[in-house]
Parts: structure tokens; sequence; C-alpha cells
């Protein structure tokens, strides 16, 4: 249980209003399935009903934006941090 | 045209005439709060309205600001009589000389420069301080490319907040000092701004940043609306009616959106006649991820990771909004285009040589992509045609450095001779 993934406002209700839950290592996809056997409904949240990364979640690991290197199927190294962000932007 | 008893529990309404948010991807709604992410699907939530009746002469009425659309806003109706900016009600520029050069009869300029702050974020801010004084929040914050900063610094001066804004470090000038003068705290972090926008949402998770009026986060259903205002006023100087082809920035995206939103509102309220409008999105082709996915005919935006143009000001890799872009110049006939650094630094030598406008390069993009469309003979040449100058060129004088006198001499009238 060593990767440290950071929950957003609108996710704590799943997580008892924890802003960081603690799993076990992996692709991001493995992360993902892990927070749903650990905090039910995430899942459903995060990826749409192809399982695939909904479009306006941005995911990162160890800072970087999954959409640059291999999305779900990206590794997340013991040690290493998860960052579940909505994604907005304005300048 | 006087107010009556009638109206009168509408004015005690802190969103005026909104009902709740509803988010744009599946339609759930929610009650209006400091929200900006749909709880079921992540979408972006905006705002739903009841507007009841409004009115051309109630509107003309108004004062000469963003407030006389107060009716269409989430904003009390009071909001004229609060210490606010006041932006908006900036000129439209009927650009005949320009329209010469390029070959369009009926062009015309929507010169945002002339905002409190220089630049259309003056409109969005507005909206934003209402609902952080709705909920109680005593700092106002913002990711920001520079002019949001500025905007977000002196509407807070104005309203008696404390002010906190973050940047990216490698901002011009003029946009840091302007950002700074007002006397908030100015962060400015090294990085991206999708890596500063990034920072502001785990910001407003983290108890450091819980009481904060993000405008561009938290804020951003209301912040965005200011937008509207753009259409608004477009139309009412129009004389009340559309234009058939508008070119507009696109950094976030939420700009073209909220336009579109405008426009569409003043149809249904029966404001203006529902003619059709093309809506053409404009980006430095450095940072291009919306045009590119025009061009490529697909719906999924590629973020890009390290924006590389002068417009600084539209330098957003990830656009939350490209999508909705996307949709709505594929819907109306229109277009995303880019242009290059030189085409932008050409395009604002451009707007001030012909029509005395000294637009931020952000300005050079929408003029440039302009003249781009013209050249190409992809424009109505005599369609009702505005193009949109997001802020003022004093901002990023580096763009034009090139710029200085023509000759520098001694006070002698030979001298002078000899350089005409």
């Amino acid at each position: 249980m060593s990767i440290t993934v950071r929950i957003p406002t609108i996710l704590r209700t799943y997580t008892d209003g924890q802003a960081e839950v603690s799993v076990a290592g992996g692709t991001l996809a493995e992360v993902i399935d892990q927070l749903e056997a650990d905090h039910g409904g995430i899942r459903a949240r995060v990826l749409d009903e192809e399982g695939k990364l909904r479009r306006f979640v941005n995911v990162y690991v160890n800072d970087d934006d999954v959409r640059f290197a291999e999305g779900l199927g990206t590794a997340v190294p013991e040690g290493g941090n998860v960052s579940i962000i909505p994604a907005v932007a304005g300048g | 045209m006087s107010s009556t008893l009638l109206s009168a529990p509408a004015t005690t309404q802190p969103f005026g005439p909104a009902v709740h948010l509803s988010c744009r991807e599946c339609g759930h709604t929610t009650e209006l709060g400091p929200k900006f992410a749909c709880e079921e699907c992540f979408g972006p939530l905006e705002i739903s309205y009841d507007f009841g009746t409004v009115t051309r002469e109630q509107i003309e009425a108004g004062p000469a600001s963003i407030w006389r659309y107060a009716p269409l806003l989430p904003v009390p109706a009071d909001v004229a009589s609060r210490p606010n900016t006041n932006p908006g009600w900036t000129r439209l520029v009927r650009a005949q000389n320009l329209g010469r050069e390029l070959g369009l009869s009926n062009l015309y300029v929507k010169d945002d420069s002339g905002n409190p702050t220089h630049s259309f974020k003056d409109r969005v801010v507005a909206i934003a301080v209402e609902a952080a004084r709705t909920f109680g929040y005593t700092t106002l914050s913002c990711s920001s490319t520079g002019n949001l900063a500025g905007a977000v610094g002196a509407a807070a001066a104005r309203a008696g907040l404390e002010a906190c804004v973050f940047i990216p470090s490698d901002l011009e000038k003029e946009k840091v000092v302007v950002a700074s003068v007002y006397g908030g705290r100015l962060i400015a972090i090294d990085g991206t701004y999708d890596e500063v926008n990034r920072f502001c949402s785990e910001l407003i998770g983290d108890e450091l940043g819980e009481r904060w009026g993000f405008v561009n986060v938290n804020l951003r259903p209301y912040y965005a609306e200011g937008s509207k205002t753009l259409a608004y006023e477009i139309a009412e100087q129009l004389g009340w009616r559309l234009p058939e082809q508008i070119v507009v920035p696109v950094a976030s995206g939420s700009q073209l959106t909220k336009i579109d939103k405008g426009f569409r509102e003043l149809i249904k309220l029966g404001l203006v006649e529902d003619t059709p409008y093309k809506v053409i999105g404009a980006q430095g082709s450095g940072c291009s991820p919306v045009s590119q996915a025009y061009k490529d005919g697909i719906d999924v935006i590629r973020p890009v990771k390290q924006p590389d143009t002068i417009a600084k000001s539209l330098a957003i890799g990830n656009p939350a909004d490209g999508p909705y872009v996307l949709d709505i110049a594929r819907r109306s006939g229109g277009a995303v285009e880019d242009v290059t650094d030189e085409q932008i630094r050409a395009a604002v030598k451009l707007l001030a040589r012909t029509e005395g406008i000294f637009a931020e390069t952000a300005g050079g993009v929408t003029v440039g992509v302009l003249k781009k469309l013209a050249d190409e003979g992809r424009l109505d040449p005599d369609a009702v045609t505005v193009v949109i100058n997001s802020g003022d060129g004093l901002k990023t004088l580096d763009a034009v450095s090139d710029c200085g006198p023509t000759a520098v001499i001694k006070p002698s009238l030979d001298a002078f001779r000899a350089t005409l």
C-alpha cells in the first residue's frame, strides 16, 4: 500500500472525506480497480461506460498527465502518487 | 422603464435569474454553489436560468457597462451599485480601412482593450466577484496567463477582498506588472499555464485554499458567464442583430462557447432575429490543439505539452472547453484556424496601421486568422463580420519590439528633409 492517490473534493463522498488514500502499485487501471474495491462508486465517476477515462478527468502520475503517457496503462511505481483532477481551464 | 413592486423579490436573489447549475455533458442538475465539476461525470457545470421577460428598452435604459445585461446574468439586480470595476460596453469599431485591405465590406472590431485592466477578463471577473461575495469568500484567486491576474487584482482591490494569483514565471513583463500593482499576492510558478492550473485545482482541495474563491476554478460557472456580455454588446451595437461571421480567440475555449450561448439566449428571448452566424475560433500555431483537431476532423483534443507562441494569453495546452469549440465551429459552418508568430506580429501592425487599434498578441491572432481566411476566400466578403480584440497591445510590447523611430536626427530642417 505505497501509492498515494489524491482525491478531488467531488469524489470525497466515496472516501469518507479523505483527501488522500493509499493503494498498491501497478498500472493506472489497476489503481482504479483498487480504488473501486476500497471505495465503491469511484470507478463510474472516473471512467465512462466503455471503460475509458472520461474526457473531463485529468489524471497525473507523479506530476505527468497520463494522456502524454500510456493512459490507463501508465505504470504507477511504488512510492509514486496519482492525482485525479477535474479538467477546468481559463487563462 | 420604471421598476415595479412586482419585480422587487427578484432584487433579493443573489444570483438574479439563475436557477441551478447543470452539467454540460450529462445534464445532471445541482443547486447553485461554489462547484465547477459534475459529481456524476466530471463534466463542466454551467448556469441555467429562468429569464422571464427581458426587453430591449429595459437593457438600453441600463448603465454603460456589462450591468445593463444584469437580467441575463447570475448577479443580483442591484449589482451596479456595488463596488466593482464596471467593465464592458467597449467600442465596436466599423473597420472600413482594414476591411478594404482584406476585401471585407462589412467588418467591425470589437475592441475589448478598453476595459478597466485592458482585457476582456474584467467581464468574467466582475461576475466572479459577486459570486465570491455571496459565498462569503474573502480571498480572490486564479491561475492566469496574465490578463486574468491583473483583472482579479483590480477587482479584489475595488471589492475590498484579498487577492492571491498564480501565473507561469515566463509571462510578459507588462502583464506581470499589471498583475502585481494592485497590491495582492502574485505567485510566479516555474511551469506552463497548464501546470499552474493543475496546481490551483489541487490547492482548492487543500485546507490552504479552502475559503478561497478561484475565479476560474470553483467560481468558474459564474465567471464564464461574463463572456456572454461580448455577444450581447455586439448584437446591441449592431442594432439588435447578430453578426454573420465572428472571429474569436481560443485559449480554454470558454469565451467562444459563451459568445455562442449569448447569441442563442438573445434569439430565445426574442431580442434579435434568428439569423445564421458562423463562429470561427483562432489560435496561435505554437499552441493550437483545437485548430489541429478541427483540421484533422476529430472530436478529441490532443493536448500540447509545451506551448510555444508569442500569444501567451492563449497558450493553454489542454483547453477544457475545446470539444465545445469544435462542436460550435462545425455546427455553425465556421472554422478553427491558427497563425504563426510572424503572422501574429504582422496582424498586430496591420490593425494598428489601418484602424488605430493597438492589439495584444491575442488580437494579432484573431486579425491574423481573419486575414488568412479572407486571403483564402473562406469568408463571405459582404457578410457582417466581427473580429474580437481581447486585449491591449501595451501588454505585449515585445511582440513589436522592432517598432521605433523611423529616423533619429538633429533638430534641423535640413536633417528632417534628408529623411523624407
